[in-house]
């Protein structure tokens, strides 16, 4: 850990709340993207049983 | 095989699937490179003092805010002209990874700005302009909420890109109008006198390649989801017909 | 073109039509803003160029979101549409008809708010002149806006977000010049930048919004 001198509070919270941002971000990000998938992955198998 | 190919969404999802493993991996290792040197293996600025450690988040989130208002007026612009659907897709699924940028660009700047300026926000030119390019944002992203049908909703979006381009572009230079800038000037100007020096360009320079590398693996990602679901919503309607 | 303009302009004229509606609405802002500020006048001159920007703004705003959502509703849109007039040429009429009820209005009783709000003498005919120039575009720019949201069910609130990011520039440099003029400061600049807007938004943004409708009614 680097000595961060009396600018301590301001560089952690800086760095803090750009990885808080970016986390929600990416977890959003693959929330959707695993519900679309799996979405998908329901309507496909119903979509054949159902045309055959 | 000319470029247009991977427009056809089923060969862009067959690409971006082979892609994607190896482009996060790259994000990921770039990124946590460029902020590890940054953060633990820079000298403290002569005056910023360790402060100076932000301008690896700072500037790479700022970049990245606005290369992605320019991915998406390209995205649109192709859309408008050639009608490929990943096109608009693409151009929605940045909207929300450039806004959440522009938010770290703002919050970032803002801590920095309170030890270094004595004030949380300034109403400087450039931190302005950012506030504005977020409104954009919200603006952009609202409407592509609000309207139903799909290609309704990336014509309006791309015709509000292109307006909304234009108009940034000139509220950008209305606020330099008032010439009162805080903020200092460019860190990675070709002109040698601005820039920043080697022992902290070099991280920020990993850094800003690692944001971009992040930005388009989020991009990828999403421009799947929102094909996955467009293709659901068809087959659901052609269920429905059926 | 001209019976379009004519019906517009009686629509709005009628009760609850908005002519009304944005002069009020003007003059509560002029009215609010010493309220919130405090009555100390040299405070209020120097901020009301600003307040009297904001408040021709806003006042522009309020009667927006009915500028195409009722006649897309009542179906006369589609008839527009189906006229030989150009879609832009509708568009045009329309914006014309707004900044008749809205923009010159509040241009002509700005100086009497400028008075309340202590504005410094010499800035009187620089706000006429800059909000004589500047509120077309507000209207035309508006008019975009409200073409986007055609099709939105109660996108009131929408077409504020969309359309306020669009007006800053207007607004930056027309209350640049009413704050320089108070000022005694030379207004050329921002005076000559905020004609360009003006005439650029009205070269350009009438084809923008008409595709913008197009699309809506596809």
């Amino acid at each position: 850990m680097p000595d961060l001198g009396k600018y301590a509070f301001t560089v952690l919270s800086a760095y803090g709340a750009t990885i808080v941002l970016l986390a929600a971000l990416i977890a959003v990000t693959w929330v959707q993207s695993r519900r679309a998938k799996s979405r998908l992955a329901e309507i496909e198998v119903s979509s054949e049983t159902g045309s055959v | 095989m000319s470029l247009w190919e991977y427009a056809n969404p089923a060969r862009f999802m067959r690409l971006t699937e082979r892609m994607l493993p190896v482009l996060g991996a790259l994000a990921v290792l770039t990124v946590l490179m460029g902020v590890i040197w940054g953060f633990f293996f820079t000298p403290d600025d002569y005056k910023q003092g360790s402060t100076a450690k932000i301008l690896y988040i700072h500037v790479p989130s700022a970049t990245m805010a606005v290369s992605a208002w320019f991915m998406m007026l390209a995205g649109s612009l192709i859309w408008l002209v050639r009608r490929h659907h990943v096109s608009a897709l693409a151009a929605k699924a940045a909207a929300p990874v450039g806004m959440v940028l522009t938010l770290i660009g703002l919050v970032t700047g803002a801590i920095w700005g309170q030890p270094m300026w004595g004030t949380w926000w300034a109403w400087d030119p450039r931190l302005t302009s950012f506030l504005i390019l977020f409104l954009f944002y919200l603006g952009y992203i609202a409407l592509w909420e609000a309207i139903e049908d799909p290609d309704t909703a990336a014509d309006l979006t791309s015709v509000l890109c292109i307006v909304g381009s234009v108009f940034a572009v000139l509220s950008r230079y209305a606020v330099n109008f008032w010439n009162q800038g805080l903020h200092q000037g460019a860190s990675l100007s070709l002109d040698e006198k601005e820039n920043v020096s080697d022992v902290f360009w070099i991280p920020l320079v990993i850094a800003i390649v690692g944001f971009g590398l992040m930005f388009a693996t989020l991009v990828l990602v999403r421009t799947r989801t929102e094909i996955r679901l467009r293709r659901a919503s068809a087959l659901m309607s052609r269920q429905r017909r059926a | 073109m001209k019976a379009l303009l004519i019906r517009d302009l009686t629509l709005a004229f009628r009760a609850g039509g908005g002519f009304g509606l944005a002069l009020a609405f003007f003059l509560l802002v002029a009215v609010i803003v010493p309220l919130g500020v405090g009555p100390l006048t040299e405070i209020l001159g120097r901020i009301a160029p600003g307040i009297l920007w904001v408040g021709a703004l806003l006042a522009c705003l309020l009667s927006l979101d009915r500028m195409f959502a009722l006649d897309y509703e009542d179906g006369s849109l589609d008839l527009l549409a189906t006229s030989p007039m150009p879609m832009e040429g509708v568009v045009g009429v329309k914006a014309l008809a707004h900044w008749l009820v809205t923009g010159l209005p509040l241009t002509a009783l700005s100086p009497l708010l400028g008075l309340m709000l202590n504005l410094p003498g010499p800035g009187y005919p620089w706000l006429i002149l800059s909000l004589l120039l500047g509120t077309p575009a507000l209207s035309i720019i508006g008019a975009f806006g409200a073409a986007l949201v055609v099709g939105v069910k109660r996108g009131g609130l929408l077409l504020s977000l969309l359309v306020l990011p669009l007006y800053l520039p207007t607004l930056i440099f027309g209350a640049e010049v009413v704050r320089r003029g108070a000022l005694g400061l030379p207004v050329q600049t921002p005076l000559l930048l905020l004609a360009a807007i003006t005439a650029g938004s009205l070269g350009l943004l009438p084809y923008a919004a008409a595709a913008a409708i197009r699309i809506c009614l596809r």
